[in-house]
């Protein structure tokens, strides 16, 4: 399969300093990659490079086999950007119009656009009097525009609630599964989980983190912690059982690497009666994504 | 051209709930009445009828009013976009640059014509109220209105380029009023104060008719006058009209706007969102 996106040795200078350095990446059709990284990780600078905004020093990108930001890609590619900002004078449904009649799409279908995000009462309103959520959603209808074939999504759903957010994810899915490649970037982990096929993690311009959650998870390596609570009057029995945990009053903290949590639990169940509660904490994806990001230097 | 048009219907829509629209036609029109008023001693010692006269009149208003309009319309086409945010989206989509500028241009140079109509319109019905053999100054009205359209796009233009190289509505907004007082109002008093003191010399010779054909407001004023036989109505640099031949400002009239726009388009590729 022909990737949708490919950026290879991706590098591009600001003033000096490297807002990204020697970045690899493909986007297949159909699959969804999270862009990860702090402020000024180089996830933007990237998103604008594949758009086509701004121009890079070296290495190369084909966007949907084009050059970015020809008239061949831009065809094809919707973007979303971080803010997602409209003319403070016009309605929701007039800016979506517009957007419309830009793809050469029938105008007229602004309405069932806005519908799709959830924005229909406010259609008719001048988009000056809208939340950032729905600056947001209006955003997010004009990228649906026209069956793109790569989404270029900056934050999308920064400003969004929950269950907003969820809508989106799974407005996503369906675009994904009808074959378009989507490249989206957030702050959080916790955010893009279960929604993404592959987590790629920006940090000072590397890429310093590549694959499914399960693989990132592997790589780090990070301990499993545990917490043990012990029957009254068992706590020092227990401690001495498990030597290495740290005891904080009738509770018993220890953590160990991932190959050894077994063996730990086993010890645990031998201990039969003493013990009352055993709780297994995983690294959370907070961990995950920290271990990596600081990794780099910071 | 399609996207064209659609950029043209939106900029129109912002233009008129931006109140523009309506700005521009009331100060043309207010002004073009006032100079009706003023204007209405007798003619009959120019043994010309009614409408030529307001027609000079109007050309010296024109040639403030129309680039200070166009100015204020254009200056934050490009700078505006890019302060709230919108420009990167915008350039995202499929279609050229130069689309959306000339999309731009075609609602400005619309409210422009809306503005420059409802204010001639009103001086020509004053005169024809007064006048009744004024029929005979209606070409010279047509010409001063389509001449106007091609100030404006000239002007537009301008701001267009003066509003991407700022890249801040500020800046922009201070640029395109420097252009104005620079090219509307000094333009011609430095001419004529080195016509004063050069004293028929080879700058009142030769370099000054070429000074003022390079100048579009100058052009412009030169063109009408010239063209209209009411150059003797008029005063100042216009005196020269005369001196220069008809084609050489029709020339500069029509190729300062292909001139302003492709500025525009140049400075338009070059910002970076």
């Amino acid at each position: 399969m022909t990737p949708t996106l490919k950026i290879s040795q991706l590098t591009k200078t600001y003033a000096g300093f490297k807002a990204l350095d020697a970045v690899s990446l493909t986007v297949e059709p159909g699959s969804r990659v999270a862009l990860l990284g702090h402020n000024g990780a180089g996830k933007s600078t990237m998103m604008k490079i594949v758009l086509g905004l701004i121009p890079f020093d070296s290495g190369s990108v084909t966007v949907c086999g084009a050059a970015p930001g020809s008239a061949a890609a831009r065809a094809q590619v919707a973007y979303l950007p971080e803010n997602a900002a409209f003319h403070p004078a016009l309605t929701g449904e007039e800016q979506i119009a517009y957007f419309l009649s830009l793809r050469g799409e029938d105008p007229k279908r602004a309405r069932d656009l806005l519908d799709r995000v959830g924005l229909h009462a406010a259609a008719r309103r001048r988009i000056g009097t809208y939340s950032k959520g729905m600056r947001q959603r209006v955003g997010l209808a004009q990228a649906l525009i026209g069956k793109p074939r790569l989404l270029v999504l900056d934050e999308p759903t920064s400003g969004l609630d929950p269950v907003s957010r969820r809508d989106f994810y799974a407005l996503l899915d369906g675009l994904a599964s009808e074959g378009a490649a989507v490249l989206l970037s957030s702050h959080a982990l916790t955010e893009v989980e279960a929604r993404t096929d592959r987590i790629v993690i920006l940090s000072q311009g590397h890429m310093v983190a590549t694959g499914t959650l399960g693989d990132l998870r592997r790589t780090a390596a990070l301990p499993v912690t545990m917490h043990v609570t012990a029957r009254n009057g068992y706590a020092s029995e227990i401690a001495e059982a498990l030597p290495g945990a740290i005891r904080v009053g009738a509770d018993l903290r220890l953590s160990c690497a991932q190959e050894n949590k077994l063996g730990i639990l086993a010890r645990v169940a031998d201990l039969g009666e003493k013990v009352a509660d055993i709780e297994v904490v995983p690294p959370s994806l907070e961990d995950i994504y920290s271990h990596f990001s600081r990794r780099d230097g910071q | 051209m399609n996207r064209i048009l659609a950029t043209a219907a939106m900029e129109f829509r912002i233009a008129l709930r931006n109140r523009w629209v309506a700005i521009s036609i009331g100060l043309m029109a207010v002004f073009a009445l006032v100079l009706s008023a003023a204007g209405s001693a007798p003619t009959g010692g120019l043994g010309i009828d009614r409408l030529s006269v307001t027609v000079a009149s109007l050309t010296s208003l024109g040639v403030y009013l129309v680039p200070l309009v166009a100015l204020l319309m254009s200056f934050d086409a490009i700078a505006g976009e890019v302060e709230r945010g919108t420009l990167p989206l915008l350039l995202t989509y499929p279609g050229a640059r130069v689309e959306i500028l000339l999309g731009k241009l075609v609602a400005h140079l619309g409210v422009l014509a809306l503005a420059v109509v409802a204010g001639y319109g009103l001086a020509a019905v004053a005169a024809f109220w007064v006048d009744p053999a004024s029929a005979s100054g209606l070409p010279s009205l047509l010409r001063l209105t389509w001449t106007s359209l091609l100030l404006g796009a000239t002007f537009l233009g301008a701001g267009y380029a003066l509003s991407s190289l700022a890249r801040r509505p500020s800046g922009a907004a201070g640029l395109a009023i420097g252009l104005w007082l620079g090219a509307v109002v000094l333009y011609d008093l430095g001419l004529l104060a080195a016509v004063v003191s050069d004293d028929g010399g080879w700058f009142t010779t030769d370099l000054f008719p070429l000074a003022l054909l390079a100048n579009p407001a100058d052009a412009f004023r030169l063109y009408n006058l010239a063209a209209s036989e009411a150059a003797a109505a008029a005063a100042g640099v216009a005196g020269a009209a005369k001196a220069i031949p008809l084609w050489q400002s029709a020339l500069s009239v029509i190729a300062w706007p292909l001139l302003s726009l492709t500025l525009a388009a140049t400075a338009f590729r070059k910002v970076t969102p």
